[in-house]
């Protein structure tokens, strides 16, 4: 008998937390629960701070330096949240001429433009392209090295 | 009125739309997603359909036209299925506390306490919401009854008229038109067979079934009939597990008595389900592809940790041996099972089921695999007998031993985007 493939098909797996130092866990002296008991075993869950809701966000990698005016640069892993609907000043990640792009919605005049973060990118006018939203950029994460 | 309504929402094409909710480019071509064990088309876009390529086709019939670039075959990946199935579920989740999975790609919702109006616009949010959220296109039916709601589901993917969302009342003008163009064959749990004896005595449409006597139904066929007609009046009376016709996938899955979080205790009972529905695989011939676990915690328990989990497993080979089925499932169970969540129920659904005589013999194919085959099926044979004979659970399987490598030959497999932190889809900037 051979061992099938297991798949991970599930998004989210269960918060792993950053544990919060446990200073004190005993109560005062006098009976009175102490302040510092409201931190025992309190976790901060990053999920739970950048997934707003998690079946309808998706995690990117950005490629190209067009963005970096905004602060998304090439590497760098974007959160898109597809349950947001696109207003001007999102950015975006959108479905130009089949390709998957990130740029700023913006009106210039009363005229929707997918603009760049970046001098040497010139506004696309929305209206000549064939152009369709995938998701709005909730949050970018950048990591250094270290 | 308010009565209780059942909704059926369904993935259009569903492994076909995974794939191109990450590549565009895919829009509009003709897609085929192939099995990784035997190189059979396993799931069709529409324009591939309308080439007339049929289920079961095995890869090496179109090379030529992929070779020409007239159609694009993917391998399956099934760790994306898995994982988008889970967040259609999700969204419906938000909307009503029942949600039952019926297969990777259908859901039943309990629309509970709406009029019809409300019932309407309700559906149109969810037909819009799983579209927006998750990229998936779906259809949504919804009906006082599970049968009904397969027919809605039925008109709302065939006729453009209804934007891909019907309701039927079940006793109104709209249900009496569309069950009258309904042939028996395309109702829920009428097989074949039972068409041709039930035009002997006139029957042939839905509206036919639903208006013949319930008791004479009985009477002459079965039970379960009976039951059909009564849920084409709209009257709910199928449960889930219930139906026994021939199907595309079979799913077994209980509540446990009390929540568990005992790793034992969901071994026991996910052993138990592969050992049944690999039982019920081998009674309507069929072979299974895939098999997808899943756990639920106990959603009314807010204060419990909540953690409900899918996976989807595929098998070396097309099978409805026990032992491949039985040690998919436990791995799969292994792999997403965490401690420190009370667990309410355990699944396990077997997918993409192939007739297992009609079955194409693999490339890798050698005798001494016929062979190994023949052996299974003897051994399954005695296994399905003595549990008939002496009672179910007579005769089971242990623990699977841990076994070798498989190589899974999926050369055209897509990224699995949504689970794998190297594998993320790129968008340029």
């Amino acid at each position: 008998m051979r061992a099938s493939e297991i798949f991970q098909a599930h998004p989210t797996p269960p918060a792993q937390g950053l544990p919060h130092p446990q200073t004190a866990i005993r109560a005062g002296i006098s009976g009175f629960p102490s302040p510092a008991e409201d931190y025992v075993g309190r976790t901060l869950d990053l999920n739970q701070r950048l997934v707003k809701r998690p079946s309808a966000t998706f995690f990117m990698t950005v490629t190209g330096d067009s963005m970096e005016g905004v602060g998304i640069q090439d590497g760098d892993t974007l959160v898109v949240d597809r349950s947001v609907d696109a207003k001007p000043g999102h950015i975006l990640v959108a479905l130009v001429d089949g390709e998957v792009i990130v740029k700023r919605y913006e009106l210039l005049g009363k005229r929707p433009y997918l603009c760049s973060g970046n001098d040497r990118y010139a506004p696309i006018p929305v209206s000549d392209l064939d152009c369709q939203v995938w998701g709005v950029v909730r949050s970018v994460i950048h990591e250094f090295p270290v | 009125m308010t009565q209780p309504m059942i909704g059926l929402v369904d993935c259009n094409n569903f492994y076909v739309s995974c794939e191109r909710v990450f590549q565009p480019r895919l829009e509009g071509v003709p897609v085929g997603i192939m099995s990784n064990n035997d190189g059979c088309v396993i799931a069709r876009s529409s324009e591939l359909k309308a080439l007339g390529v049929e289920m079961g086709t095995p890869a090496f019939h179109l090379q030529q036209w992929v070779s020409q670039g007239r159609i694009c075959l993917l391998s399956s990946n099934y760790e994306l299925y898995g994982d988008m199935s889970a967040r259609v579920r999700e969204v419906l989740e938000e909307f009503s506390a029942g949600v039952e999975p019926y297969s990777i790609d259908e859901m039943f919702v309990r629309f509970d306490g709406f009029d019809d109006a409300t019932t309407l616009a309700l559906a149109r949010i969810l037909y819009r919401n799983v579209r927006q959220f998750t990229g998936i296109p779906v259809c949504v039916g919804v009906a006082p009854s599970r049968t009904l709601a397969k027919l809605a589901n039925r008109a709302a993917k065939k006729r453009p008229e209804y934007g891909g969302v019907c309701v039927l009342a079940g006793d109104d003008d709209d249900t009496r038109h569309l069950l009258k163009q309904t042939e028996l064959g395309d109702v829920w749990g009428v097989g074949r067979r039972l068409v041709e004896r039930l035009a002997i005595q006139g029957i042939e449409t839905a509206w036919d079934l639903r208006c013949a006597d319930p008791k004479t139904v009985r009477r002459r066929f079965s039970v379960t009939l009976e039951r059909t007609a009564r849920e084409l009046q709209g009257t709910p009376c199928i449960e889930m597990n219930d139906s026994d016709e021939p199907r595309q996938r079979i799913m077994t899955s209980r509540s446990f008595g009390r929540l568990t979080g005992e790793l034992s205790e969901l071994q026991a009972a996910i052993r138990q389900h592969a050992q049944r529905g690999a039982e019920k695989l081998r009674a309507q011939q069929s072979h299974a592809r895939a098999v997808l676990v899943f756990l639920k915690t106990n959603r009314h328990r807010q204060d419990l940790a909540q953690y409900s989990p899918s996976i989807v497993a595929e098998l070396p080979e097309p099978s409805d041996d026990s032992r491949p089925i039985l040690a998919a499932a436990q791995q799969a169970l292994e792999a997403i099972y965490r401690p420190g969540y009370r667990f309410m129920k355990a699944g396990v659904m077997l997918l993409d089921l192939v007739d297992a005589n009609r079955e194409q013999l693999s490339l890798l194919d050698t005798p001494g695999r016929a062979a190994d085959r023949e052996r299974s099926e003897r051994l399954m044979k005695t296994l399905d007998e003595l549990n008939q004979k002496m009672g179910r659970g007579t005769v089971r399987l242990g623990v699977p031993r841990q076994n070798a490598a498989w190589h899974l030959r999926c050369a055209h497999r897509t990224p699995r985007w949504t689970t794998q932190w190297g594998e993320l889809p790129s968008a340029k900037a």
